[in-house]
Formats: C-alpha cells, sequence, structure tokens
C-alpha cells in the first residue's frame, strides 16, 4: 500500500466533513460516552487487568455487546438506507490491511496493559480526576509524532 | 432513580450505549468513530513540522476533537456527580496476582493510587506506567490504524477483517505484557 493511500485511509474524507459549524454535536455525543466510560468502569486499570488475566467476563461483554449492536445498526443503515441528518448518503471508508495492524497491533497492546488505557480512556480517566494521565496522554502523543516522523522507515 | 445511575453500569448496558455510538456518529454527520485519530489531528495542529503524516487540513477533523473534549467532560460529570461511593469490586484472582506484583491500593478508586500519582512523576514507576506505556499507545495506535474503537468496535461491526487481524494483536500484545512483561518490569521499579 503506498504512502498516500494510507494517508487517505486515516484521514477519512468525507462530503459534508464541515468546518466548525455543527461540530458541538460531537462533543455532546462525546459527553456522553465518557460517562459511559467511566460508570461501566472500562477506563480501570484493574478491569484492563482482569480482562487480560481473564479473570471477570466484564469487558469482553462491554466489547462484545458493542461490536453486536454496532454491527446490526449497520446492517440496518445499509439496508433500508439510512441517510445522514444532512440528507446525505452514508458512507465508511473500508479499512485498508496493512502490516501495521500486526506490529502496530502488538505494541498497542503492550500499552494498553501497562497503562489499563487504550486512547480513549486516556481522556476520561483525566476527566474523573485523574490528573496525572495527563502525562500519559502527551506520551501517547509523542508516539504518534514519532510514528509519523519515521513511518516511511517502517514495513506496511 | 440517581441510586441505578451511581452504581457501576453492567456490561450489556454499557456495550449497547457504546455500539449505537457507532450509528450515532454516522447519521450525526457521516463520521467513523474512531478515537485515536484525535492524537494525529493534535500532533497536525500543534506540531506539523514538515512531516508529511501531519501536514493535511485538520481542522476538516475538528470534530474528533470535539469528541475527545465531550468525553473529558463526560469523565468529569460521571467523576463527581454520578460518582459510585462503593469501592470497586475487583475479581478475586486479580487482586491476589497484582498483589504478588507490589500493587497495594484496591480500594481507593478505579485506579491504583499507588501508580498512578503526581509523586511517581520521575520515578522509575511513572517512566514505565505513564511515559513508556503512553508512548507505545499513541505509537502502536497510529501504526495500526486505530485503537479500541476505530477497529475492534466499528471495524468488526462493519466486518473488516484488517480490523480483527489488528483486534486480535491488540489482546494478544496485552496478555504477553500482562503475563510476560510486567511480571518482570515490575520487579525493576518499587512501589
Amino acid at each position: 500500500m503506498t504512502t498516500q493511500e494510507i494517508d487517505l485511509q486515516n484521514t477519512a474524507t468525507k462530503p459534508d466533513s464541515g468546518r466548525g459549524r455543527g461540530n458541538w454535536k460531537f462533543g455532546l455525543v462525546g459527553v456522553f460516552f465518557g460517562i459511559v466510560f467511566v460508570k461501566a468502569e472500562v477506563i480501570s486499570w484493574f478491569r484492563i487487568q482482569e480482562m487480560f488475566r481473564f479473570d471477570s467476563f466484564h469487558m469482553y461483554g462491554v466489547i462484545g455487546t458493542a461490536v453486536v449492536v454496532g454491527l446490526i445498526s449497520l446492517q440496518l443503515i445499509k439496508r433500508l438506507n439510512i441517510k445522514t441528518v444532512q440528507g446525505d448518503p452514508i458512507t465508511i471508508v473500508p479499512k485498508q490491511y496493512s502490516k501495521g495492524q500486526i506490529y502496530g497491533g502488538l505494541i498497542f497492546g503492550f500499552g494498553w496493559a501497562i497503562t489499563g488505557a487504550c486512547p480513549g480512556p486516556l481522556f476520561a480517566q483525566i476527566g474523573a480526576g485523574y490528573s496525572v494521565v495527563t502525562v500519559t496522554l502527551l506520551s501517547a502523543l509523542a508516539g504518534t509524532w514519532v510514528y509519523g516522523a519515521i513511518r516511511n522507515r517502517l514495513p506496511h | 432513580m440517581l441510586n441505578v445511575l451511581t452504581q457501576p453500569w453492567p456490561w450489556y448496558v454499557a456495550g449497547a450505549l457504546i455500539g449505537l455510538t457507532v450509528p450515532t456518529l454516522l447519521i450525526l454527520g457521516n463520521k467513523a468513530f474512531g478515537i485515536s485519530s484525535s492524537l494525529r489531528h493534535i500532533c497536525a495542529a500543534c506540531l506539523p513540522g514538515n512531516i508529511d503524516f501531519f501536514n493535511y487540513d485538520w481542522r476538516k477533523e475538528a470534530w474528533n476533537l470535539w469528541f475527545v473534549g465531550g468525553i473529558t467532560l463526560g469523565g468529569f460529570i460521571a467523576g463527581t456527580l454520578l460518582k459510585n461511593p462503593e469501592p470497586l469490586v475487583i475479581a478475586p484472582n486479580t487482586v491476589h496476582a497484582l498483589r504478588e506484583l507490589g500493587v497495594r491500593d484496591f480500594s481507593s478508586g478505579l485506579m491504583p493510587a499507588d501508580i498512578f500519582n503526581w509523586g511517581n512523576l520521575v520515578t522509575t514507576t511513572g517512566l514505565l506506567f505513564f511515559v513508556i506505556g503512553g508512548f507505545l499507545v499513541g505509537f502502536g495506535t497510529r501504526w495500526a490504524g486505530g485503537c479500541t474503537s476505530g477497529h475492534a468496535i466499528m471495524g468488526l461491526s462493519n466486518l473488516q477483517w484488517p480490523s480483527l487481524v489488528a483486534t486480535i494483536c491488540f489482546m494478544v500484545g496485552g496478555i504477553a505484557m500482562t503475563h510476560i512483561g510486567l511480571p518482570f518490569l515490575m520487579r525493576l521499579i518499587t512501589l
């Protein structure tokens, strides 16, 4: 896969990615989502440890249910030809395979087990009062930046 | 009612609500659910340098920054107004295994306070749990082209096999770090 293709895939170029106006709606969805994250305790370092130690069903239940509900929703959107609120057809960019899904996936897995957080929960942990996680977030930004800087030398 | 809200929410409620985020974002404006991209957009906004990967119009993806800003605010609301007054219930086997590794705080909240506190910032504990851990999350998710939300939830919901590869690797990496890496690394640090 060429560099250009990966770039297109990652910065989803959608017909109506409007500038500014109306973005507050996504902020509102985020608020709702952050509350769910904290209340279901999926931002807990302990819950992630339980998951990787196979000591609790909780996280498997959360992710599994989310996938099933997401799958049914997408099937309904496709079959009923549901449009966006702006009236545009819903389009989803397919995921392109790259070796990064293996190497990067493993590396993210290492980090997930150490920090007890994927990127979403990092933000929710900070909001929930674990202010030291801002350091983890800055480090995650550094990791993203270094990836961007050296990606041409990495296998994809 | 408030009692129901302050108690921990069961997995099927949380899973269903997280799953519904997928169609909600699509219907509100054709947005594909994904969170790790926000890290890229912040890099592009703050420190793009002359790196191709960060030179694009991040403002077009500003919705994603609103989304993670909202997640932070939601975390605050849930952590204050809807805070669960009871200590976290943790599987006994996990408590036992973590005690062996030196963790002692299991009751103060969602995170072990003996690891996640500012006092650890310039210690080996902070280096491992904040600096190295965070770096691996940021580097790994971007190389994989997504995280738990973009691949495991959005990708699998859309039956994308590359997302299945990524999700399996997330789990393999996490299991390896938990069972092989952490027991070794936590011997090098003193909690």
